[in-house]
């Protein structure tokens, strides 16, 4: 397995520096899909300029990162390129791990190594060279779900205080990370039982622990309290309306001023909401529930870009075994590969060519998040049925022996 | 000086007050311009002793030149200085040279509060809304959004103790149309209003059909000798306007009053202690009358000769009682100014562009600093890791940046530079910038026409050519006192640049709920298919009986008896 998969990285190295290196990179670095308001690199050298001209950058409305990612550019904002090459690397890795993990649990499918990383390619490719923080933050989440993988509470609970940290919506990754370390110490997920309480407070202190100190270490870096509403503030309040692929920006563009604090709150508990609902039903399965909710995010957060995308769809050739039981695949592939292509040629009609109007480009969102939306639940569903037929069999028969159809009732 | 309102010596509640040491004078300058336009610049200027800032003293209640309306504003929001003016029209630096007193198209605003204020936000925005009533124009819409605070421009014209720029406000409008319902009210605060004088000649009909036409209101406090002995307010009122009937195709460069203002004048103001009018003799026209009163002065570097007529002596009007200057020029001389700035913006599409100004130094040897005021509004966020400024291409680093950042719907864009500008040369500024998308409410009702980035304002003190005078006399005329001299080398100068235009991209208008529930179906999908799932269990189908058996199954149930298969 260490030899092709060396090969493999070696590969997607070279490709990723040739791509960097040419011109695409900073015609697609400006593209609305792939950076968005919050992890835009030309505002982090925009922050860091306004850091060198004395002035805060959490001041004006340009920077919303995170204090640490100022220390970290702060010196290696020349070697940047090497960060952006560096860091969707441990996706890739990851998804690797994901499928032999999940192979040597169920010992079905084939062994096809090759396919995991091709198929995560496509999904990376349209953000690799995009020069946006948001492949750091897939790094810190991928990294959290290697640790939590290989049973480290520790780096797993600081991980997640990390990513917390940076956008707020991996909070809801908590209960996931939560549950498969009960299932490995075999600790029943019972709330009168005493165990649980003493994990779940063992992993709750180092996880707000870590998110208390990361947050007093960023609080030293300006001495203020500044960037607080800068990012968290803006982050939930949503008042940059730049146009981007999630449901977000024609909504609030369009929405009369009267509601528009009911609906903010509406749209962001609509993030969080399906965690306990989703923790109930897939208590046994914790790391599909970990794809499930990276993948709700991903469609409902504020600002999503291709690349919250392509990290739930890296984890993808990890169910591959349930290809069998999706019943909407082929519309899905189609729906989003043709919004793919659209996105861009609508943007110019609208930006460029001033024949269209915004309505064009707020259509193929809308197309966009249905398909992923019809994506996700497929592979629920997908997986549902299949812990069905794991428990009742395969080829199920009504009570007159002819061959039964499952329904959801 | 004739004195011919009622003077009051008034006694009230028993005490004297004794009587208030104002004058007023007014005066007149026509200045034919290289491009074969005519300038006309009127000023006003009322000089007042007495303090309205000043505590335990009895509220100023006595107006007789100064008008009572300003007064009010000045004592109510402890205002040190203000400057308002209003232009109609672009001054094209290169084609008609400096302008006695600069201006930028739209309305702009300027106070410095004395620095007993503690809200100077309150006191502005109350101090817009009041002075919006007065001039009928539309102040209003200066708030937090488009006001900013130099820290360097903008220094007090007159005395100022305050040099905190915290005191300091400035704002601009630059989508304000100036029209004669600004004129009346401007005209009602001079003493003899539009009835007697110089303000005569101001009827909107002709005023309005110029290429620029900008009406200012400046008051500050000045010292009223050299050693700074005793201060007086002072007023000054400020109409310059260029005709352009020449390059307008009206074919010849001969002028009279009565073509230029349609009306002639007929008697000075009787509250005016010196009432002027200056003609440009430089390029030596033919004027008629002639005059044997001549004058030299030296303004913005520029020596030139004028012939005066004075207005306070009846000799002036002839046996007609009306004075029509008629004025007919070949020659053009003019000095070509030093300093000039454009400013355009450059990129295609709606997404980003880049913000160019250029300022020229045409100075041949010397170079000197200028200082560059911008301020952009917030919906179009400027990157200032793009800014370069070079100068015969290569960088010049400015010496002195303060740049402020925006933030969203509260304050704008400030940027102040310092640049040196090497002689006879080019600089160019550029900064990136990124177009935003506004709430729809935040449209104005014509959104495709764009929105209005104000001037850019560049400040400089020019080495001149000519030797300034830095005497302090009271007979100085009006249109060389404006700006103090302070050294004889050099001159202050102001520029201020064209205001954009950009297009912002705009949601469509149409779409409020069409959005809301489209956005709220695809929400609810998400929320429909994850509820069937997580609610719902796989279940073998089995098909219902047929009712028959239904009903016989039922019936079986209510007796008793076992049930069908």
């Amino acid at each position: 397995m260490a030899a092709p998969l060396t090969l493999l990285l070696i590969v997607a190295v070279t490709i990723r520096a040739v791509l960097f290196r040419s011109s695409l990179a900073e015609l697609i670095s400006e593209r609305v899909e792939v950076v968005s308001p919050l992890n835009a690199w030309k505002r982090v050298v925009e922050g860091l300029a306004l850091l060198d001209l004395g002035v805060s950058p959490y001041s004006g409305d340009v920077f919303h990162e995170t204090p640490l990612m100022i220390y970290l550019f702060h010196f290696t904002v020349d070697y940047a390129e090497i960060v952006f090459m560096v860091s969707p690397y441990f996706v890739d890795c990851l998804s690797c791990l994901l499928a032999s993990l999940d192979r040597a649990k169920i010992a079905i499918g084939s062994n096809n190594l090759k396919s995991d990383l091709l198929f995560n390619f496509p999904g990376c490719l349209r953000h690799i060279i995009s020069f946006s923080t948001c492949g750091l933050n897939n790094a810190i989440i991928a990294l959290f779900i290697f640790c939590t993988l290989k049973g480290s509470a520790l780096l797993s609970g600081i991980l997640l205080a990390l990513a917390t940290y940076q956008s707020i919506y991996p909070l809801t990754l908590f209960a996931p990370a939560l549950l498969f370390f009960l299932q490995r110490l075999y600790i029943p997920v019972n709330l009168r039982r005493s165990s649980f309480w003493c994990f779940t407070l063992q992993y709750a202190f180092i996880y707000v622990g870590s998110l208390v100190v990361i947050t007093g270490l960023s609080f030293f870096l300006l001495g203020s309290w500044d960037f607080i509403p800068s990012v968290y503030g803006f982050i939930f309040s949503v008042p940059d309306l730049t146009p981007n692929i999630g449901l977000f920006w024609y909504f609030f563009a369009e929405m009369f001023e009267h509601f528009r604090l009911f609906f903010i709150c509406v749209f962001q508990i609509n993030v969080f909401f399906y965690t306990i609902p989703l923790s109930i039903k897939l208590k046994e399965h914790p790391v599909f529930l970990i794809f499930m909710q990276i993948a709700i995010i991903s469609i409902f957060k504020s600002y999503p870009t291709v690349g919250d995308v392509a990290l739930y769809m890296a984890f993808l050739p990890a169910w591959s075994h349930l290809y069998r039981f999706l019943r909407n695949i082929f519309l899905v592939s189609c729906v989003l590969l043709a919004c793919s292509a659209l996105f861009p040629v609508l943007w110019h009609l609208w930006i460029y060519a001033g024949s269209a109007n915004s309505n064009f480009y707020y259509a193929i969102t809308l197309l966009f998040n249905f398909g992923q939306i019809l994506l996700v639940s497929d592979y629920f569903y997908a997986y549902l049925r299949r812990e069905h037929h794991l428990t009742h069999g395969l080829y199920l028969k009504k009570k007159d022996g002819t061959e039964a159809t499952l329904v959801l009732k | 000086m004739q004195s011919f309102g009622i003077s009051l010596d008034g006694t009230k509640n028993g005490e004297t007050f004794a009587p208030a040491k104002d004058q007023f004078q007014e005066e007149l300058v026509i200045r034919p311009l290289h491009s074969g336009d005519i300038y006309a610049s009127f000023q006003f200027r009322t000089l007042w002793d007495t303090d309205f800032l000043q505590e335990g003293q009895k509220k100023v209640s006595h107006y007789r030149l100064f008008p009572k309306s300003l007064g009010q504003v000045l004592s109510k929001f402890s205002v040190q200085e203000l400057h308002i003016s209003f232009t109609q029209g672009f001054w094209r630096t290169m084609q008609w040279g400096q302008p006695f007193i600069p201006s930028p198209p739209g309305a702009e605003l300027w106070v410095w509060f004395h620095d007993t204020v503690s809200d100077v936000d309150g006191n502005w925005k109350e101090l817009t809304n009041v002075l919006s009533g007065i001039f009928c124009a539309s102040l209003n819409f200066i708030d937090m959004t488009n006001t900013v605070q130099p820290s360097a421009s903008f220094k007090p014209l007159g005395l100022g103790n305050a040099t905190d720029h915290r005191f300091l406000r400035y704002a601009t409008l630059p989508r304000e149309i100036v029209c004669t319902e600004n004129l009346t009210p401007w005209k009602k605060l001079l003493p003899c209003g539009s009835k007697a004088g110089l303000a005569v000649l101001m009827k909107s009909e002709k005023l309005f059909h110029s290429s620029f036409h900008s009406q200012a209101v400046h008051i500050r406090p000045i010292c009223q000798d050299e050693q700074c002995t005793s201060k007086a307010w002072e007023l000054r009122q400020t109409l310059n306007v260029v005709f352009d009937h020449y390059t307008s195709g009206q074919g010849k460069k001969e002028w009279s009053l009565f073509k230029m203002f349609s009306r002639t004048l007929t008697e000075a103001c009787p509250l005016a202690s010196s009432s002027k009018v200056y003609v440009d003799i430089t390029d030596n026209p033919e004027l008629s009358p002639a005059t044997p009163l001549l004058s030299q002065a030296v303004v913005l570097g520029d020596r030139r000769t004028y012939s005066v007529y004075d207005l306070t002596r009846a000799e002036t009007f002839g046996q007609l009682r009306s004075f029509n200057l008629l004025l007919r020029w070949k020659g053009d001389n003019m000095l070509r100014p030093l300093l000039h700035a454009e400013r355009y913006v450059a990129g295609f599409g709606l997404q980003t562009g880049e913000i160019h100004t250029v300022i020229y130094n045409n100075h041949p040897y010397r170079a000197f600093p200028v200082l560059l005021m911008d301020s952009v509004p917030w919906y179009l966020q400027l990157y200032i890791h793009t800014l370069t400024v070079t100068s015969k291409s290569r960088d010049n680093k400015p010496s002195y940046i303060h740049y402020q950042p925006a933030k969203d719907r509260h304050r704008p864009h400030l940027l102040e530079m310092l640049i040196q500008l090497p002689p006879h040369s080019m600089t160019e500024v550029t900064v990136q910038f990124e177009r935003a998308l506004l709430k729809w409410t935040e449209y104005t009702p014509d959104p495709n026409h764009g929105f209005y980035v104000g001037s850019s304002v560049v400040s400089a003190l020019v080495p001149s050519m000519v030797a300034m005078s830095t005497n302090f006399t009271q007979d100085q005329p009006l249109f060389s006192s404006f700006v103090p001299v302070k050294e004889e080398s050099s001159y202050f100068v102001r520029v201020y640049t064209e205001p954009l235009l950009v297009n912002l991209p705009t949601p469509d208008f149409s779409m409020p709920y069409n959005v809301i529930c489209l956005t709220c179906t695809v929400v609810a999908v998400g929320y429909g298919s994850f509820y069937n799932l997580l609610t719902r269990t796989f279940q073998v189908d089995e098909p219902s009986p047929p009712l028959a058996k239904r009903l016989a199954n039922f019936i079986r149930r209510i007796r008793g008896v076992p049930l069908l298969a």
